[in-house]
């Protein structure tokens, strides 16, 4: 087991390698040069001439590849163009809030689309199997931005509730943290809940089939013994992975999310990034994003051999 | 024994269509979609107004007979606005997709057939291209080469590319050790030949059924784009920003806030319950 941790660990370094590779790639593809647009009309050659030394954009391109690798990996990803800040402080202190919605949202995600998986699958072709497909469709369709401002729009129009605007992290009072978070939480975990109740339905339809169950059965196991510690038990491999690569997205995919409700998370800290030309923001940004993505991934591999101990990695 | 009849009615479009048909969620897929087409096709010639054309004194009105889905805070006509943004909704989708699958397909087919060294790197680069989140590499995409219509399109296109690889590469590989190659191999045919006349018209059916699906997705993705300011840019009317725009007035102006949600609901469900009818058609063997 150490040594398959191991041998991924190390298949993780040329992905890595492509990742970052293809960040700085994309970002020389950014028309305009970066000093103009940090000069501005007060720009003069001595100065340009100043802030390209600075920057080390005098040297060639490879070097300018392997500088900023190194400040990386040394936990320096610069500083914001706009603020001065260093980039890599703000974007541990925002990923933690983004993290908090994306845990929040694969639990409403999980608590929604479990039970009503199962549901549909024992009820195969019934009014309630049909019912719950629709639904799975509706969340697999409905963009989380669309229903997040129709519902906004249905809650200040019934219940004249507005949510609030200003963010209080959870250590300041959980309370209003969780008023904050409860609707986005909700919307994400919805539409994650749409492919989710789809998998797990089918991966039990699938295990329901098998042998070993008839055996269950017929040793006299119970409906709910049989179901929770044998269907779901052998069906969760694929319900796992995909809560994983969903959580992965939400990382990056929350952005919208982000936006609509003001949260100041990872997402929305690129997005402003962007639309403000940042380029350090955005860079280590999008970087760290992908960096988190592919370990999660890495730790659901892992997690499999908890779940079921026939998988051996060697 | 369904799936048997289904299989066995495979070979022309129109036993396929006729096979969508027969389902509910399939019948429903389909006069969706056929909706949002004839919409996005004959926009200029049932638009009842310029999408452009403000009208000061009907700001913000509400849904009447003149105004069908009512005004925006300019005075212009959402109906309008919103048949063409089902063009350019379309149109964003259908060109990012053919980008997708087309670079997709080479690269499927070159990793599944070839294997060994070619095969790893080309995974590897798709592994890159999918530890993005595929909203964040597009918006990351075309803030690098700036926003316009076309970067939109290429941006969605790229993010894409590996969900077509994976799909091409899946089925060429099962294919490949089939008797039938191995003999087209034994009487010399050059590889082109066997990719494309050979293995190609099998690995369709998974093909087609992705396609699809991307397209929904490649529509939200404009959508959510648009939504953030980042796609689509003005006078073009996008679902997405047109959302976007409306949160100012939504108090007022609900409207403003429903038509655009529910066409851009309406578009992504149809193309996904298709996706769904297609697979079932396609690959009955999926069908659980």
């Amino acid at each position: 087991m150490r040594d398959y941790i191991l041998k991924r660990l190390l298949m993780l370094i040329p992905v890595l390698l492509g990742i970052s590779l293809s960040v700085f790639l994309i970002m020389q593809l950014v028309p305009g040069d970066v000093v103009s647009g940090i000069l501005g009309i007060e720009q003069t050659p001595e100065l340009r001439v100043m802030w390209e030394k600075k920057l080390g954009l005098d040297q060639p391109v490879h070097m300018q590849y392997l500088n900023w690798m190194g400040n990386v990996l040394r936990g320096n990803f610069g500083e914001s163009f706009r603020t001065g800040a260093p980039v890599f402080p703000e974007i541990i202190s925002r990923f933690q809030i983004t993290a908090e919605l994306a845990v929040l949202a694969s639990f409403t995600a999980l608590f929604i689309a479990l039970p009503l998986g199962i549901i549909s699958a024992l009820k195969r072709n019934q009014p309630i199997d049909k019912g719950v497909r629709v639904a799975a469709l509706m969340g697999v369709s409905v963009p989380s931005f669309a229903s997040a401002t129709l519902l906004i729009l249905f809650l200040s129009k019934a219940f004249g509730y507005f949510t609030p605007v200003k963010y209080v992290s959870f250590l300041q009072s959980p309370g209003t943290n969780l008023e904050i978070m409860v609707l986005p939480a909700f919307i994400l975990g919805a539409s994650m809940a749409g492919s989710l109740m789809r998998m797990t339905r089918s991966s039990i339809l699938e295990v329901m089939r098998q042998d070993f169950i008839k055996a269950v059965r017929a040793k006299g196991a119970t409906e709910r013994i049989t179901i929770f510690r044998h269907a779901l038990k052998n069906g969760s491999i694929p319900i796992i992975t995909l809560v994983g690569m969903q959580m992965g997205s939400l990382l990056g995919g929350t952005v919208v999310i982000e936006q609509i409700f003001s949260i100041p998370g990872l997402g929305q800290y690129v997005l402003t990034g962007i639309s403000q030309r940042d380029y350090p923001v955005v860079q280590g940004g999008v970087l760290f994003i992908a960096f988190v993505y592919v370990i999660i991934n890495l730790l659901v591999d892992i997690l499999y051999t908890y779940v079921d101990p026939r998988i051996q990695y060697t | 024994m369904q799936a048997q009849v289904k299989q066995r009615a495979l070979p022309g479009n129109e036993s396929v269509l006729r096979l969508i048909w027969q389902e509910p969620l399939g019948r429903a897929g389909l006069l969706g979609v056929t909706l949002i087409v004839i919409l996005a096709v004959l926009a200029p010639l049932i638009s009842p107004f310029d999408v452009a054309k403000m009208h000061p004194k009907a700001k913000l009105a509400a849904p009447s007979f003149v105004y069908l889905f009512g005004t925006d805070h300019f005075g212009r006509d959402v109906f309008s606005r919103i048949i063409h943004g089902a063009r350019v909704s379309l149109v964003v989708g259908i060109v990012s997709v053919s980008i997708s699958a087309g670079f997709g397909y080479i690269f499927g087919m070159i990793a599944g057939f070839f294997e060994g060294k070619t095969e790893s790197v080309i995974l590897m680069i798709m592994d890159v291209i999918f530890a993005f989140p595929s909203i964040l590499l597009a918006l990351f995409i075309v803030s690098a080469l700036g926003t316009s219509i076309v970067n939109t399109m290429i941006a969605i296109g790229i993010v894409n590319i590996p969900v077509f690889t994976r799909t091409v590469r899946a089925s060429v590989k099962s294919v490949k050790s089939m008797d039938y190659i191995k003999n087209a191999r034994s009487v010399g045919l050059k590889p082109a030949v066997i990719l494309f006349k050979h293995i190609t018209p099998n690995v369709l059916a998974p093909f087609t059924v992705q396609a699809t699906l991307a397209l929904s997705g490649a529509v939200l993705t404009e959508a959510s784009m648009s939504f953030l300011g980042l796609g689509i840019q003005p006078p073009n009317p996008s679902w997405g920003s047109m959302l976007s725009d409306a949160r100012k007035y939504m108090e007022i102006a609900p409207w403003l806030v429903i038509f655009p949600a529910l066409f851009i609901i309406l578009t992504i469900l149809s193309f996904n319950v298709l996706g769904d009818a297609l697979r079932d058609v396609l690959d009955p063997k999926l069908k659980l």
